[in-house]
């Protein structure tokens, strides 16, 4: 008789603390491959994991093999023309002929270990040792938004609030505590009652008198009501500051001719970098793009990537657009607003003086961090010298330079690297 | 016999029909006088199945990350639809615990059961190397122990620690066997008990073998300690544990708990052709048994042979899907040989099989199962017939040659000697390169000499100097491999820390 159990409900995932202690001890080697292949990603797509290969020569578990050489014996099946005697050309190491299936499944286990990691896991290590700049002290200083939270019950309050449960609890108890006294004297006059039933004197004034008394014990507790107003009990609920959670985050690129496709793509990259980011540490991330040339105007993401402008530069207009847009509808003290600005370093030379104005004056003061990233090969230009002014001032500002595809992690590493305490 | 109302005619299953279907089998099997453990069945996902497969088959293993990156790259090629997932996993256990697969249909669950639950089962409760060496009883008792007690000392310790620790077992696990002894059986209680005792005993012997405070020693102490062992060891973690000197008392525990699971599934590994022989041959007769009795319909029958015969399926050495000789494949093939032998000998088996020719199959066939281990069933059991129906031929690869040349193929002047190389090829001292513990210098640097015996002049592979770094981590002093060259002389082949190698070179 065999014991038949169902296990398909219970113990999923139980190789989930095996498979994290070996993305820890990998985790380098994860790391650097998840540095490696950042792109061609949305930015706001979130949903997927991310496909990591890992050389396997670095995850061998070694043991004591033999190796090549020496003399050996061995068996195969499915001869067809071999008598003893025959001389075969060895196959060239790891090639083909005689066990050469064999020799590409080793091949297989040669290449790189390739595996998929969560969404989670993913974002673990693409932000490890990363910190949102200023993250704390904002915290502290916005809790403005309150929510309703349970705090018990009380006796008094509006009648949507009753807690049936907890009234028609204490009604009982209640009612228990009043009946419990003419309850103990009711049994004890009905024994005796009964006594008197038993010995037959059903016509004397003792058993009249304790029918009295009996029909009042029980009006009496007939009396007591089912529900007191002194029994409710109505759910309590206290405001509690909320601290808020939600972030804003502005996209500002160039999209004078000046910028090609490529300049774009590595400013792209380094935009769903922030918004994976700021998406670990805030529940809801709007973002906003804008782009410009002369002009500045809200897009959306696919315009905003793909769609090609000609003209000068005015950088200062998306600045401005900028200001207007938190104005309107990012009010300061329930939004943590980031930005990250991309652009080539062209700007129109009087325009960067005008620029620098609108960060000093309306932006900074209002945004809890803001990154410019110049995505050029060439000399800095006037507006790369005029932010670099504002560096020491402002501590939620910062400039870094990109020239090519693999500077664009470890630049957004350098942004929110982790300050010392 | 009467043509009975089949089981069932889908191809779903339910609790309830497996329930019958094992009720069928199992008195089948009674039939066939099969001895088991009892059963437990039990159905999971292919998710647990992977998750099973990770830890070989242990419904409870302690956590290392090597468990984690096999479980990754199972579930990979998974994934991508590279391997199918066997539909059966089953330990050595009492009971004993076979899995089925929600996947499966009714067919895949029936011959899971004969196979696993019959088939296996019977195997492990009969066979001399699992009755020796393994303990059904405790084997699941002595796995939550380990398991407890590694995440004890991974939180008294740290994960990296207990992790460094395990990677070095793991490396020496295939040498932490005894090949000859027979260990005490184990089990949890007995285990906790005498853990402590064991602690601090063991603690006090290695204090005593590598007492510094100079104590006078008498002669023939003297001459004791030149050499130490005195005999090489083959059971390196046993020497580790008893002897490192640095280990902590909870670091040798470890290396046991290693060492033990290493040594459970021991005979596992030294019968892996006669295991799936016996436990297909008993799903091929079982099933078929069932179909005479009338209890399932053709379609089960066809869908089970196609089953079977891709698990018994050899492809030959030119083919793309080569991998080596089945074990499945031979094994089932070796044990209907044995059948045939004894139902109806040729000539030739008369000649080859005096004792057996003729006898009673069913006492013929559980005699071989319970007395041998796949190198000498082999040796014993393999017929001039399967070697012609195999078509197996012999290859000499010497490197001292410029071509492979072919030795023997299926003809009478073969049959032997491709025996002879078929069971050696199962050998499992064949197959893993002989080193043992030569010596240990007590008096002076306290080095660890290990001594490789090459076969053939096989050398080691590369991986040799990742396994010593790891040996040296357990030992705390240098460590040396020594190896002999073709007369038998020793010389240093490596040494670990390297740096020491080269003064010395």
């Amino acid at each position: 008789m065999a014991q038949l159990i169902d296990r398909r409900p219970n113990a999923k995932n139980k190789s989930t603390v095996n498979r994290q202690r070996f993305i820890r001890r990998y985790k380098q080697q994860i790391k650097k491959a998840i540095a490696d292949q950042i792109g061609n990603r949305s930015v706001t797509d979130l949903e997927k994991g991310e496909k990591v290969s890992i050389p396997s020569k670095d995850i061998k578990e070694p043991t004591f093999r033999h190796g090549d050489g020496g003399s050996k014996q061995r068996v195969y099946p499915g001869n067809k023309e071999f008598v003893p005697g025959d001389q075969i050309q060895r196959p060239p190491p790891g090639g083909a002929g005689k066990g050469g299936r064999r020799a590409s499944d080793d091949g297989e286990g040669k290449d790189d270990f390739l595996f998929e990691i969560s969404k989670d896991e993913y974002l673990d290590l693409l932000f490890d040792d990363l910190e949102l700049p200023n993250l704390k002290k904002n915290q502290l200083k916005k809790m403005t938004k309150t929510r309703s939270v349970r705090a018990g019950y009380t006796t008094d309050g509006v009648p949507t609030n009753i807690s049936i449960v907890r009234s028609l609890r204490s009604a009982m108890a209640r009612r228990i505590a009043l009946s419990a006294e003419p309850k103990k004297a009711l049994a004890q006059l009905e024994l005796e009652r009964q006594k008197l039933i038993d010995n037959g004197l059903q016509d004397s004034d003792s058993f009249r008198e304790i029918e009295k008394n009996i029909a009042e014990l029980e009006e009496k507790i007939k009396r007591i009501p089912f529900i007191d107003t002194f029994d409710l009990r109505f759910n309590n609920y206290a405001k509690r500051p909320d601290p808020t959670s939600q972030a804003v985050m502005f996209c500002i690129m160039d999209v004078s001719g000046s910028m090609d496709q490529a300049t774009k793509d590595m400013a792209k990259r380094f935009y769903i970098l922030l918004y994976l980011f700021l998406s670990r540490s805030y529940k809801d991330v709007d973002v906003v793009f804008i782009r410009h040339h002369t002009q500045a105007k809200e897009v959306d993401e696919q315009e905003f990537f793909y769609s090609q402008e000609t003209g000068g530069t005015i950088v200062s207009s998306a600045l401005k657009l900028m200001d207007k847009i938190i104005k309107e509808r990012y009010p300061l003290d329930q939004w943590n607003i980031y930005a990250a600005q991309a652009s080539d370093g062209d700007n129109w030379n009087d325009d960067s003086p005008l620029c620098k104005k609108i960060l000093t004056q309306n932006l900074l003061p209002a945004v809890r961090y803001f990154a410019y990233v110049e995505i050029t090969q060439r000399e800095h230009q006037s507006l790369w010298h005029q932010y670099e002014s504002l560096l020491g001032q402002h501590n939620n500002f910062a400039i870094q330079q990109i020239t090519e595809q693999s500077d664009i992690y470890p630049v957004f590493r350098e942004f929110f690297r982790k300050q010392a305490a | 016999m009467k043509k009975r109302k089949p089981l069932s005619t889908s191809s779903d299953w339910s609790f309830e029909l497996i329930q019958e279907y094992y009720d069928a089998i199992e008195k089948t099997a009674e039939k066939y006088q099969l001895d088991t453990y009892p059963n437990q069945i039990e159905v999971i996902t292919a998710e647990q199945m992977l998750d099973a497969y990770a830890s070989v088959g242990m419904p409870i293993g302690y956590n290392h990350w090597s468990f984690g990156k096999h479980f990754i790259s199972n579930e990979q090629q998974y994934r991508r639809g590279r391997m199918g997932l066997a539909y059966e996993i089953v330990i050595n256990s009492n009971p004993c615990i076979a899995y089925l697969m929600e996947e499966n249909t009714m067919m895949m669950q029936a011959l899971v059961m004969a196979h696993a639950c019959f088939g296996h089962n019977s195997f492990f409760k009969g066979n001399y190397l699992f009755k020796t060496w393994t303990d059904a009883e405790a084997i699941i008792d002595y796995l939550l122990f380990a398991k407890n007690y590694i995440a004890e000392c991974e939180r008294r310790y740290g994960i990296d620690e207990v992790e460094s620790l395990l990677d070095a077992c793991h490396a020496l696990m295939n040498y932490g066997v005894d090949r000859y002894k027979r260990p005490y059986p184990i089990s949890m209680r007995e285990e906790k008990r005498r853990q402590k005792e064991r602690e601090e005993f063991l603690q006090s012997q290695v204090n005593d073998l590598w007492r510094t405070i100079p104590k006078k020693l008498t002669k023939t102490q003297q001459q004791e300690r030149v050499s130490f062992p005195s005999e090489p060891q083959e059971n390196i973690l046993y020497f580790i544990e008893k002897n490192a000197p640095l280990l902590e008392s909870w670091q040798r525990e470890i290396v046991r708990i290693v060492r033990k699971i290493g040594q459970y599934f021991y005979p596992q590994r030294q019968t892996q052709v006669m295991n799936e022989g016996w436990a297909c041959f008993w799903h091929y007769t079982l099933i078929n048994d069932l179909y005479d009795q009338g209890l399932v319909t053709d379609g089960f029958m066809i869908e089970f042979l196609q089953s079977h015969t891709n698990v018994v399926y050899q492809p030959s050495f030119d083919s793309p899907y080569f991998s080596g000789i089945n074990p499945y494949a031979l094994g089932y093939a070796m044990m209907q040989d044995i059948k045939r032998i004894c139902e109806a000998p040729t000539e030739e088996d008369k000649a080859w099989f005096p004792d057996i020719a003729g006898s009673n199959w069913q006492t013929t066939l559980d005699f071989a199962m319970k007395n041998f281990k796949d190198e000498s069933f082999i040796a014993q059991f393999l017929s001039p017939k399967l070697i012609r129906d195999f078509k197996l031929f012999s290859i000499l690869d010497d490197d001292k040659e410029n071509a492979l040349a072919v030795e023997a193929i299926h003809n009478e002047s073969g049959y032997r000697q491709i025996r002879e190389l078929l069971s050696n090829q199962y050998n499992l001292s064949m197959n893993e390169p002989n080193i043992q513990v030569y010596s240990v210098n007590v008096r002076g640097d306290r080095s660890i000499t290990l001594r490789h015996t090459p076969h053939n002049r096989v050398p080691l592979a590369e991986t040799k100097t990742e396994v010593l770094k790891h040996l040296h981590q357990l030992w705390g002093f240098p460590v040396k491999l020594e190896s002999l060259n073709e007369q038998g002389e020793p010389y240093l082949v490596e040494m670990v820390p390297s740096e020491e190698a080269k003064q010395t070179a």
